[in-house]
């Protein structure tokens, strides 16, 4: 043994790969859903024109693929590995949608009611996607579920700010069904007063999941109280809409705020008589909250977005709207990423409008939960919410989505819902919410034999294929129709097959690997490293073949390999799961092991009583 | 099903004085065994020639017949090539570089397509001291033809059936330090940091240019009792020195305890930086490198690194005293004077 290497005493341990959350954190799309859906593996199911099974994986994790795969605000989608090794991610979210379109009857996967009792009674209050996710949750497990809400149906802001043209009702209809299918009572058109009234009666837990109902005004504006005929909060207005009270709006259309509510606000506009409708946003156009895409679907509904344009007041004359004048500002920013909005030296703008819909945020309004009941309130009027059991310090009192921490999005309320229900389950059997189960995982060898792997591995050089929109003249015309028409089985195949496949893991196991290189040799993106161990970890990165700089993502680190003691250093960063590493392994020290990892729902955490 | 090489690249891929990333260097997927050490030493050659920035189509492969041999086909596709008769590779090479001495002559041939069947051809291009560099990729067996052992198998190696080598091996670095190669070094394929600096060294030298390299052969000769294993080879490897290659424009910054360095300067300007780790050993000293060759042969070690070098070799078109024009590019008019220059001659000579 002549290679000479310095050998440090204190190295770097190898990277645990027992822990879930290593491979977990590998699968960069399913670890940024807030829901955790296991998307590589329903996107594989998709491309076998499995979509049943594809939408019943979707179901089990975020309850509303459907809806889901038209209106999610996609966390997933940044996070792809293709985003880094090319240019554009894949289609994850439009590809949940093929397998919500292409499914057969799935009634029959359902959970079906009635379930035996448990003797327990759960008031949910409000019908939105986290109630309703707590019901699903718990009802199998036998819970007597009171669903309340001031609306005729549930579905909460799905049903009531999502405009048809991107959520058509049928998808809602069918989806809330699933849920409201289980034997829930429902109480709808029945608006909670009083919370204390709800806890007075004989429930053993009571969720708030009453979402953030309140638009913003702009109360101080002048002109604001004179031309109030024609000034509407955008998500009441897109609510009035939703039910019918709404049917037509003026020829001007002034759109404040620059989030998706307000893409949605401008594009309901365009259909409702709005020839000319314009978004003014305060903040520069590339800082604008709503989503690209959303924003992309706008302007291609000829609305201009008019960024840097700070409201000044409404102008009314004789009694009637006639526009609004804004202050045209520049941003500036200091050292710290700090913004400010300054005067931009010019003449003050006026935009003439007959109606002005006000979309410039949301907020949480609980005036019905009274104060003296022990439920804690913040500064900012908010419950005192534990972030992980979703627990008031009313302890029969759980919160979840935009009514727990405020405003965020569809899949965080399923997520923040499905703990809810397990806190729900585990209170209401006298256990510690702190035992929260351990997630579901699996990890298994996916080889054939020779050449063959159980998935395919090839990597697709294919661009991200855009979804077909329906000819705008008729999307114009009736905000009932589905303004994209989804991708049909061809384009849904080829977009699912640009799929990584990053939870198939290339697991090493150093004391089978004889160090021939080969691996290293083949590794199309070069994140293949022997080196000797150091005792940093950011020294070791920057020493690799490909320096690992991007330190959100982990490196894999193995035990002294047998023959030269050096370490096998693998950079997650850019890996292609193309498995060439385990195809050129002669010994098998590589293996391409699929992982699946699963958030385990209320009731199925048997395992802790074990412990 | 991944016998398809992804097209993606590590987005931060370096580029070489050319522009060109590594990728411009690689060839086609190899369809050697997995694990093969051929594999890594094309690899040390697609990163040598990138490191060098090599116009590829300057470049000219050339190979008999042989696991080796495929090998050319697995880095530099977009270079010349040449897949030759077994073991007939050095006339080949001997013959365009006769015609065109400008490009870079880079021969690959195995153990049996050196030591065997092309043994005679071997020879005769070292003593001609033609300008190429030529790679053995040794795994002491015929691969091709599910392992028996060749002629550079050691005596007493045990081959995966159990048959122990009756005969003598023939040491290739020895036998051409013998005849008068300029440029004499041995690796391992499992070794890329010191394969490479002695690969680019090879490119460079003005003459003939061998590299012995052990590259086991995972399916045949990897087997314990042979004695070109991976884990043998490890275990028995000694080194001359540690080797850097510093191209002539760099300027040397790193320095050595005095006694243990040495820095070679290359025909081009380039430098050699040994760390010498033998200290009686001088690899510019043909008499003290067989010595060293011979010294770890009888420990029954295996010597890797530079052996010998004569950085001022002198190959066949100086000893042939050819014109400086490449002859390929001569054309009629000056092959074919006419009868003027004919006349001078003739009245030269009177």
């Amino acid at each position: 043994m002549k290679f000479f290497f310095l050998f440090k005493l204190f190295v770097l341990k190898p990277t645990d790969i027992k822990d879930p959350e290593y491979y977990h954190k590998v699968v960069d799309c399913q670890y940024a859903c807030p829901a955790h859906t296991p998307v590589p593996e329903y996107i594989r199911l998709i491309a076998a024109q499995k979509y049943t099974e594809a939408y019943m994986v979707n179901w089990e994790s975020n309850v509303f693929p459907g809806i889901l795969g038209r209106t999610c605000d996609r966390p997933c989608e940044p996070a792809c590995r293709r985003g880094r090794v090319e240019d554009e991610p894949v289609a994850i979210c439009r590809l949940k949608r093929v397998a919500a379109d292409n499914k057969s009857n799935v009634s029959a996967l359902m959970p079906k009611a009635p379930f035996p009792s448990n003797s327990k009674k759960i008031a949910l209050i409000g019908g939105g996607p986290a109630s309703l996710t707590v019901a699903r949750d718990l009802a199998p497990l036998g819970y007597e579920i009171h669903l309340f809400d001031d609306q005729n149906r549930a579905g909460g802001m799905m049903r009531s700010q999502i405009p048809s043209f991107r959520l058509p009702e049928h998808v809602i209809n069918e989806e809330v069904g699933f849920i409201l299918d289980m034997g829930i009572h429902t109480q709808f058109k029945t608006r909670v007063e009083s919370l204390k009234d709800v806890i007075a009666k004989d429930y053993d837990a009571v969720f708030v999941g009453t979402g953030a109902p309140k638009g913003r005004d702009l109360y101080e504006l002048p002109g604001r109280q004179e031309g109030d005929a024609n000034i509407h909060i955008g998500i009441e207005w897109l609510a009035s809409v939703a039910f019918e009270h709404t049917s037509a709006i003026g020829k001007k259309v002034i759109v404040l705020g620059g989030g998706n509510t307000a893409m949605d606000c401008c594009r309901t506009s365009r259909r409702l008589g709005g020839a000319e409708v314009k978004v003014v946003v305060r903040s520069p156009f590339n800082e604008m909250r709503a989503s690209p895409w959303e924003i992309e679907d706008a302007m291609h509904e000829d609305i201009p977005i008019l960024d840097c344009h700070v409201p000044k007041s409404f102008v009314v004359e004789n009694g009637k709207l006639k526009g609004m004048m804004f202050e045209k500002v520049i941003a500036k920013y200091d050292d710290k990423g700090g913004r400010a909005l300054v005067n931009a030296g010019e003449a003050d703008v006026f935009i003439e409008a007959d109606d002005v819909l006000i979309a410039i945020g949301q907020s949480t309004s609980f005036t019905w939960i009274e104060r003296d009941l022990g439920l804690e309130f913040n500064k900012s009027e908010m419950p005192v919410v534990d972030a992980v059991t979703y627990q008031s310090t009313l302890p029969k009192v759980f919160f979840g989505g935009d009514a727990a921490f405020g405003p965020k999005n569809v899949i965080t309320a399923v997520a923040q819902g499905h703990q809810a229900a397990i806190s729900i389950d585990l209170f209401c059997s006298g256990e510690s919410l702190k035992n929260r189960p351990s997630p579901f995982v699996n990890l298994v060898s996916q080889k054939m034999g020779i050449h063959e792997w159980s998935y395919d591995s090839m990597v697709e050089i294919d661009n991200r294929q855009s979804v077909p929109l329906v000819d705008k003249k008729l999307a114009l015309s009736d905000r009932k129709v589905e303004v994209e028409l989804g991708f049909d089985h061809l384009h849904g195949f080829t977009e699912a097959q640009r799929c990584l496949n990053c939870d198939v893991q290339t697991a090493f196991s150093e004391n089978k690997c004889i160090e021939c290189d080969a691996c290293v040799d083949i590794c199309p993106t070069s994140c293949i490293t022997f080196i000797p161990n150091e005792e940093d970890e950011s020294a070791l990165r920057l020493k690799l073949t490909m320096p690992a700089n991007n330190h959100d993502q982990a490196i894999l680190i193995s035990d002294a390999v047998p023959g030269t003691k050096r370490v096998m250093v693998k950079d997650e960063d850019v890996c292609l799961h193309c498995g060439l590493c385990a195809e050129r392994c002669p010994t098998s020290a590589w293996d391409m092991q699929k992982f699946f990892y699963s958030v385990t729902k209320a009731g199925n955490q048997c395992q802790i009583a074990v412990k | 099903m991944t016998y398809i090489r992804p097209k993606f690249r590590h987005p931060d891929l370096k580029t070489n004085d050319l522009g060109y990333t590594k990728t411009v260097y690689e060839g086609s997927l190899s369809t050697l065994c997995a694990g093969c050490g051929h594999d890594s030493i094309s690899a040390a050659i697609v990163q040598s020639c990138f490191e060098l920035a090599i116009q590829p189509h300057r470049l000219a492969k050339l190979s008999g017949i042989g696991c080796s041999s495929k090998t050319p086909a697995y880095f530099l596709s977009q270079s010349h090539g040449f897949n030759s008769v077994h073991g007939r590779m050095p006339s080949v090479a001997t013959g365009s570089n006769l015609a065109n001495k400008e490009l870079i002559y880079f021969g690959v041939s195995g153990d049996g397509d050196t030591a065997s069947i092309g043994m005679g051809q071997f020879v005769h291009v070292i003593r001609r001291n033609l300008n190429m560099v030529y790679i053995v990729m040794n795994n002491g067996c015929y691969g091709l033809t599910k392992g028996q052992d060749s002629a550079t198998a050691d005596e007493g190696s045990k081959s995966k059936s159990g048959s122990v080598n009756m005969f003598n091996a023939i040491d290739l670095p020895s036998l051409a330090l013998e005849l008068g190669a300029g440029f004499v070094a041995q690796s391992f394929s499992g070794d890329k940091a010191q394969l490479i600096p002695l690969i680019k060294a090879a490119i460079k030298h003005p003459g003939f240019a061998i590299i012995n390299v052990i590259s086991p052969c995972v399916t045949f000769n990897n087997n314990p009792g042979s004695t070109k294993s991976y884990d043998y080879v490890r275990e028995h490897i000694e080194l001359t020195s540690t080797v850097d290659f510093v191209p002539f424009q760099e300027e040397i910054t790193t320095s050595y305890e005095a006694g243990a360095e040495q820095d070679i300067t290359l025909h081009d300007g380039s430098h050699l930086q040994l760390h010498k780790l033998e200290s009686e050993w001088n690899p510019e000293d043909r008499m003290s490198a067989i010595t060293a060759l011979q010294k770890t042969k009888i420990n029954g070690e295996i010597l890797t690194g530079l052996i010998f070098i004569e950085p001022e070799s002198k190959d066949l078109h100086h000893v042939l005293n050819t014109v400086d024009i490449p002859l390929n590019q001569l054309t009629a008019k000056e092959l074919c004077p006419g009868s003027v220059a004919l006349e001078e001659l003739n009245a030269e000579l009177r």
